[in-house]
């Protein structure tokens, strides 16, 4: 007696927005690649039932200081280059695959060592200049800071097609108005609030700034720390992307490195908790089955840290591409 | 929500008089606002002002010209409903409308699959306006019957209950809301749910207040589509605020915006 299986396959109205990092020379730029995220036409990796013509993409992250904050287990790898931005990135590109490069401008931070603006072009333009790959450039979070520095590194990055962030409903008017002058794309952040991760991209196509240039930052938590709040409202943006609603229709990032080594089950050295294990593999390991999560929650952009974790997930998104481990 | 928008009609002055002398003016600038104030589709009628189904043509493309937006191509006349169908560039068009006379739906269903419209039968026969639930329902079935015998699914079928002023048949108003449902179950998916959002307000001095107090009942039951007036802003907002109350859209500060948004791309 057979059993027949009904078909479930959906066909969704509506693509996701695909947005393209980085450019070449043919285009202003002097990338040697560009990333393209987005442009789904059905639910991650549902191969059966539409398209998911661009792979996501694995960038990793990069700091204007040597990140003397990072977990021990997660500095080891860049000991040599974590005082030289330049170099960490060259490395994070020729020897761990990096696809792109997330620069934190966490040196710019007035509770920090408070760099100025022009420092952190210099870093910018250092950093751009020793990798081909696309770059992303963060904001070290303190928003009136942030709109001092971000007017001086854009206009030196003019012409890279960077995504720049954060913008938030708080603090949107001068990065939009910046990246439309330098030609740059954007991360809208909210807080795990779906209302608010929909209102900040209104606030930005109110300004007129094109929605297929967002991308949609809900926020990330570590594996054990709220992921399973983030993961639905990835999932239920990129339902109602899919079913039509033009304002969600955004490729999603997550922030996966900062987020997963910031938790102790990824950094506690075993002798503080017996019995966990090996941190050079539990911590990576952590990172790695974050990024997972999200992947399957509809992540377009993942940001990461150690090179393990991202050989991990660039493996698990070949297999889920249906092209095999790689 | 599908938004007709129903100010190219030659029962106002300003279009029967554009019609008449072949002065674009009037209706570029009604195309053009509701366009923006976020139809779905722009419904065209030359009513009584023109016997000359070319009217319809010419009504058809002087919007074309003006904006990128679907047509509804209204009339009772099938010579200028043809006429208006000639004359659309291959941008979406609504076919408004055929009813459940067997002699209609013979010659307007075969028109929707030879355009590829999407197809608005009003639950009316050759005996008139329904007068209860039941012929609403009977009617309606009958014009989805034939139009999914023809080919066309769910989705480029809108159905009609007929609404009627509230001031001269207040009884009638909750038979519609009860057909509206009735439609619901017609098929999963089911067909879209239009009315004639104005007529329930006719001739009352809170026409306003009737009109969308009517929407949002409705939509709760099922409505998913309305010939209005567009450029309401009030009607807008409450059409945004009811998809919010029915979870159709994800709440946002500025949802009404979003909804422009969403409506006008």
């Amino acid at each position: 007696m057979s059993v027949e299986i009904p078909d479930v396959k959906k066909s969704w109205p509506h693509a996701i927005n695909a947005v393209t990092i980085g450019a070449t020379s043919a285009d202003g730029g002097t990338r040697t690649s560009t990333v393209t995220v987005g442009g789904e036409t059905t639910l991650p990796f549902y191969h059966f039932e539409g398209e998911m013509p661009n792979r996501p993409i694995v960038a990793m992250e990069v700091w204007d200081v040597p990140a003397e904050d990072w977990a021990d287990a997660v500095r080891e790898p860049f000991a040599d280059v974590l005082a030289d931005p330049a170099a960490w990135a060259k490395a994070c590109v020729e020897q761990h695959g990096a696809e792109a490069i997330c620069l934190r401008l966490k040196g710019c931070d007035p509770n920090g060592a408070n760099r100025s603006s022009e420092e952190a072009a210099e870093a910018a333009k250092a950093v751009a200049g020793a990798i081909g790959v696309p770059l992303i450039v963060w904001g070290c979070g303190n928003d009136d800071k942030d709109n001092e520095v971000f007017p001086v590194v854009a206009e030196a990055l003019s012409g890279e097609n960077c995504l720049l962030g954060t913008i938030t409903e708080d603090s949107y008017k001068t990065l939009t108005a910046v990246a439309t002058a330098y030609g740059h794309k954007l991360i809208a952040e909210s807080p795990v609030d779906i209302n608010m991760a929909k209102q900040i991209n209104i606030l930005a196509l109110d300004v007129d700034f094109p929605a297929e240039d967002i991308v949609i930052f809900p926020s990330t938590g570590a594996l054990g720390y709220g992921l399973e709040y983030v993961y639905s409202i990835m999932e239920r943006l990129r339902i109602a992307g899919l079913k039509g609603d033009k304002v969600v229709a955004m490729p999603m990032l997550c922030d996966v490195g900062a987020e997963a080594w910031s938790v102790k089950e990824a950094k506690a050295p075993e002798e503080e908790v017996p019995g966990w294990g090996d941190v050079a593999v539990r911590g990576p390991l952590w990172e790695a089955s974050t990024a997972t999560v999200y992947l399957l929650a509809g992540a377009d952009l993942l940001i990461m840290r150690h090179p393990e974790a991202v050989r991990l997930t660039k493996e698990t998104i070949g297999r889920l591409m249906g092209g095999g481990a790689g | 929500m599908i938004l007709i928008g129903e100010r190219i009609n030659a029962g106002f002055k300003d279009i029967a008089n554009a019609i008449r002398i072949k002065d674009p003016t009037a209706v570029e600038k009604w195309a053009v606002a509701q366009a923006e104030a976020g139809a779905t589709y722009l419904d065209v009628n030359i009513g009584a002002a023109s016997r000359d189904p070319a009217d319809m043509g010419w009504l058809v493309e002087v919007v074309q010209k003006a904006v990128p937006t679907k047509i509804s191509v209204d009339s009772t006349k099938i010579e200028a409903i043809e006429a208006g169908l000639d004359a659309i560039d291959g941008r979406g068009v609504l076919i408004n409308s055929t009813t459940a006379d067997p002699g209609k739906l013979e010659r307007i269903v075969p028109l929707a699959v030879k355009y590829d419209a999407t197809l608005l039968g009003l639950a009316m026969d050759d005996r008139g306006s329904p007068q209860n639930v039941e012929r609403r329902v009977e009617n309606g079935a009958m014009v989805f019957m034939a139009a999914m015998e023809a080919g066309l699914p769910p989705e480029r079928i809108i159905l009609d209950p007929i609404l009627m002023p509230i001031k001269f048949m207040q009884e009638q108003a909750p038979f519609v809301l009860e057909a509206i449902e009735q439609y619901t179950n017609l098929s999963d998916p089911p067909p879209h749910i239009s009315v004639g959002l104005s007529n329930i307000g006719s001739k009352t001095t809170e026409r306003g207040r009737i009109v969308r107090t009517f929407l949002v009942m409705a939509m709760a039951k099922g409505l998913d589509a309305a010939i209005c007036n567009v450029c309401d802003e009030e009607t807008i907002a409450a059409v945004a605020t009811a998809e919010l109350v029915l979870n159709k859209e994800i709440y946002s500060d500025s949802y009404v915006r979003a909804f422009r948004m969403r409506q006008g791309s």
